[in-house]
């Protein structure tokens, strides 16, 4: 990866990264207009298995009572692919995730607007328990429940179901949500351990399986491997890749790297604004906004 | 030894005192307790494990020993007091069985559905219920609930099936494990929302996002990360219960029967005495050397089972605690 | 913020929540039950209340609280209740005085001083013995204090009765065998408070060249006097409620006037027997000797308001604290019973 950072710094005919600006908050950023969403698209770097759209945000702003967290966000995500979305701290790209499967209902004071559509059904028309079946989680710290890892797997499979399936019925799918994340092979002399046990990268790959294992749409992902090693960051890297065919996934991340080794498509939000997006390559290489070429070249975040 | 240095003459002085302070608490226990093992130790030997059994009415036996003089033989100890362990286990589990569901239940509305406006009433309202002295407890149950209970609930017909043996006027084991449960309740709910309230918000976090109600996630989650401290909890009010002896001398019927379930519905009304309320109303006659030794055996038991849930209550934390392990990096 | 900020209801409806009808019928019965024991519960407690505010304020009046408790036929419309809670505060005060340096000192002992393989280990013993204490049984406390002070040589406490037997009962012993009750939350409370103080205040204090009993006495103790004052209150609250101890130790049961017993004025009281609030209710009720329910109403009635203002202010006190405030668990399981 540093590869792509000095191929970047030579383009510039220079050896030395652009000196630290200080940032100017007065004006709004420069957003430019994304491209057309559904016109063709410039050809990908890894096979394309775009599949058909899964999520769109039209609009999309949230605000914290009067303080404003996302403006204005438009985007789309599609089924086989991954979406990053990267930028400095405190820019709305975690609310902006927790709106997708209305996580931020928790808070009290969080006001919506704009509209987010799965599979062309407004998300607000769905039941919150319904959506968040078909639109998954994993979050940062990985937090498996204190039990055994049978039952964390098996724990949205048994609950979503109206009457208690008995354990036969739901061993198949735990199975295979495990062997999905890559931890099958590694707990599978023992299924009743404490979950707890395990090691961070265990914990957490447990915690992407309890996700899949409803086969949900969409898998949210709030930057999952910044609580991990690099290996198992690499683990869960190579996971993402695989996971991506079935599903669509939105990646939270900070880390530029990770975003442009894991991601098909990148957006960069700056204080609640979407600045850009577009496919990762042209993001990183000849990104049209000032500020995401800012970002990226790491003059500032 | 320069820590000799740093530690002046008066600093030395001030240790020694202030250990002596905190050492005498212990040693005031250890010398009670001896003393009253000494004087527990007649009616034990005289009455040999019988003690423990059942035979006649232990008031009258305790009534019977009242003027047994300063010196009592050996038949003056005559003593069974099985209707009173009886009376102490039945009033405490059926409290218990009441009161933990109802604890549990307040305890997850408190912590989890209650808008915010009804959790600040409801938690003043669970420390006022839990600050209330026994004997208030104890007055508006003899006032209010036994003549209710006894004019209301019981049929002349059920009083009548039992009055050669004993008396139904409404005090009694019903009203005892009413307001006994009562009296657990706040301490349970107390204890039992604080760990609901300490559960890590990652795991109800991550079960709401896997599209569970929030109720479901509460009880499939929460109460099962808190089962050690529900089991603590528990434990803690049984030794509340097992020791409450002012209220339920009021409510209890005042007669150390041994309430019989095979009476059907009546055997919630029948009359019945604990050990700890033996002691209480049989107070005024400590002088008797016999009642005492008796008293004292009672006040022994009931150390021994206090003891005995306080430890309980904490090794059922220490193997439930290897299950929260934290992880390895 | 709401009261457990950990657990936050869900935001009021801007997107359809699961309606209850998805629930299992299980989850929706536990869901009413849940509702109805809470409410139920505040119901409760404001029942018990207003019934002894309405009950106790009808014979509730200046003259009553001013008359010593007579006896006589007729007992209902005579008498008052001046005796008793003249007991009831010398009681509080007794106790107080003995549970507070000792709670306080065993509580800095521990925190400050119980160093040391033999230090931590008798640390360790004494936190138990108070752990124990606070588990045990109030009557068995009045068993065990009875037997201790009918000893000769603690004779001096109470008075000798003509046969030679120690009598073992008066204000200072039922004093010292209540001060047990109010010692586990004074010394908590010290406990927690000195434990949550941030080390540099001990640091800094060594680095001028203080000593280190000078540096609680001056530094430490006054930055915790909230905690302590919370756990004062608390254990002020359990002596007022208390009545097995009072009833063992402050004379035979039914007795309501104090009765001083030697010469010496003061020490004579001290030494003397008497009631308080929670035994005259007791003896004034069906189950006690008295049958006058209306004394009882209103004995119930002094007492529930002091038990309350003392509750009160102990959560006033600790909520002003710089110290930070004890949770509910703690609260009522140090200050809760009586």
């Amino acid at each position: 990866m540093a590869a792509a950072r000095n191929s970047l710094a030579a383009e510039h005919g220079a050896h030395e990264i652009p000196p630290v600006k200080r940032i100017v908050l007065d004006r709004a950023p420069t957003a430019v207009p994304p491209p057309a969403l559904d016109g063709d698209r410039a050809p990908r770097r890894r096979p394309a298995t775009a599949g058909p759209e899964r999520l769109r945000l039209e609009g999309v702003s949230v605000r914290y009572g009067a303080k404003a967290a996302v403006n204005d966000v438009s985007l789309s995500v599609h089924q086989g692919e991954v979406l990053a979305l990267i930028g400095p701290s405190g820019c709305g790209k975690t609310t902006l995730l927790r709106t997708l499967n209305r996580l931020t209902e928790l808070t009290p004071s969080a006001v919506r607007g704009g509209s987010i559509l799965l599979d062309g059904h407004d998300v607000h028309e769905l039941a919150d328990t319904e959506l968040r079946a078909r639109v998954s989680m994993v979050f940062q710290q990985p937090n498996p429940f204190p039990m055994s890892i049978f039952d964390n797997v098996a724990f949205a499979l048994r609950e979503q179901s109206r009457k208690r399936p008995r354990r036969q019925q739901i061993e198949p799918h735990v199975i295979d949500a495990l062997r999905r994340a890559g931890l099958y092979d590694e707990v599978r002399e023992d299924l009743n351990r404490p979950a707890l046990r395990l090691s961070g990268g265990q914990q957490q790959r447990l915690c992407i399986a309890r996700a899949i294992a409803l086969q949900p749409e969409v898998l949210l992902m709030d930057e999952p491997c910044s609580a991990l090693d690099p290996r198992s960051t690499e683990t869960i890297e190579q996971l993402i890749g695989e996971l991506r065919r079935d599903l669509a996934v939105v990646i939270v991340t900070h880390n530029l790297q990770q975003a442009h080794r894991v991601a098909d498509r990148v957006a960069f939000m700056y204080l609640g604004d979407l600045v850009e997006h577009g496919e990762v390559e042209q993001v990183f290489r000849e990104p049209r906004a000032p500020r995401t070429r800012d970002y990226v070249r790491g003059v500032f975040g | 030894m320069l820590e000799r240095l740093r530690h002046p003459w008066s600093d030395r002085r001030a240790e020694l005192v202030l250990g002596a302070a905190a050492c005498s608490v212990g040693l005031a226990i250890l010398l009670m307790v001896v003393f009253v093992a000494r004087g527990a130790w007649p009616t034990f030997a005289h009455n040999g494990l019988a003690w423990l059994g059942s035979g006649g009415n232990p008031e009258t036996q305790i009534g019977n020993m009242l003027h047994t003089g300063p010196h009592p033989v050996a038949a003056a100890y005559h003593l069974r007091a099985w209707p009173l362990i009886y009376g102490t286990l039945l009033s405490t589990g059926l409290a218990l069985l009441l009161g933990l569901p109802f604890a549990l239940l307040s305890a997850i509305f408190l912590v989890e559905f209650a808008p915010r406006a009804v959790q600040r009433l409801l938690t003043p309202v669970v420390r006022l219920l839990a600050a209330v002295p026994s004997v208030i407890y104890g007055l508006l149950g003899v006032l209010v609930l036994a003549p209710f209970v006894g004019n209301h609930v019981i049929s002349p017909a059920q009083k009548r099936s039992v009055e050669y043996v004993v008396q139904l006027d409404g005090t009694g084991l019903a009203v005892a494990v009413i307001v006994l449960a009562l009296m657990i309740v706040p301490i349970m709910v107390a204890l039992i929302a604080d760990a609901l309230a300490a559960v890590p918000a990652a795991w109800r976090e991550g079960a709401v996002a896997l599209g569970v109600n929030p109720l479901r996630a509460t009880l499939a989650v929460s109460l099962r990360a808190i089962r050690p401290a529900i089991a603590a909890a528990a434990a803690f009010a049984c030794a509340r219960a097992v020791g409450e002896a002012v209220m339920i001398a009021m409510v209890s019927g005042e007669n150390a029967f041994a309430p019989k379930p095979w009476d059907g519905v009546v055997f919630l009304f029948e009359p019945m005495l604990t050990l700890a309320a033996s002691i209480f109303r049989n107070a005024d006659s400590l002088s008797a050397p016999a009642i005492r030794s008796s008293l004292d055996a009672f006040a022994l038991l009931l150390l021994l089972a206090a003891f005995a849930l306080s430890l309980g209550s904490y090794l059922v934390k220490l193997p439930l605690r290897r299950h929260h392990a934290g992880a390895r990096p | 913020m709401s009261v457990y900020p950990h657990t936050l209801p869900a935001g009021r409806g801007r997107g359809r929540r699961s309606s209850l009808r998805s629930w299992r019928w299980r989850d929706r019965i536990v869901y009413l039950l849940a509702w109805l024991s809470g409410l139920s519960l505040c119901l409760i407690a404001a029942a018990i209340v207003l019934y002894l505010l309405v009950r106790g304020i009808q014979y509730v009046s200046p003259s009553l609280i001013l008359t010593r408790p007579t006896a006589g036929i007729g007992q209902n419309q005579i008498g008052g209740i001046l005796d008793p809670l003249l007991g009831t505060l010398l009681l509080v005060a007794l106790g107080t005085a003995i549970a507070t340096p000792i709670g306080v000192c065993s509580a800095v002992w521990i925190v400050e001083y119980g160093r040391g393989r033999l230090g931590r280990r008798l640390a360790r013993v004494v936190e138990s013995s108070i752990e124990i204490v606070a588990g045990t049984p109030d009557i068995v406390i009045a068993i065990l204090a009875l037997a201790l002070f009918q000893v000769g040589a603690l004779s001096f406490l109470s008075f000798t009765a003509s046969g030679g037997g120690v009598y073992g009962r008066s204000f200072l012993t039922a004093g010292a065998a209540v001060a047990l009750l109010a010692i586990p939350p004074v010394f908590l409370a010290t406990r927690d408070g000195l434990e949550a103080l941030p080390g540099h205040q001990r640091e800094g204090a060594f680095a001028l060249g203080k000593t280190r009993i000078a540096t609680i006495r001056r530094v430490l103790l006054p930055g915790i006097r909230p905690n302590i004052a919370t756990g004062v209150t608390l254990g002020m609250g359990r002596i007022v409620g208390d009545t097995a101890i009072v009833f063992l130790l402050l004379g035979v049961g039914a007795a309501e006037r104090i009765e001083p017993q030697g010469g010496v004025p003061g020490l004579g009281i001290l030494r003397g027997t008497g009631s308080t609030l929670t035994s005259y209710i007791y003896s004034n009720s069906p189950a006690g000797e008295g049958n006058a329910p209306q004394k009882a109403y209103a004995a119930a009635f002094v007492l529930l308001a002091m038990v309350l203002a003392l509750n009160a202010i102990a959560g006033f006190v600790s909520r002003r604290g710089s110290a930070g405030g004890m949770s509910l668990g703690d609260r009522v399981r140090l200050g809760g019973w009586s």
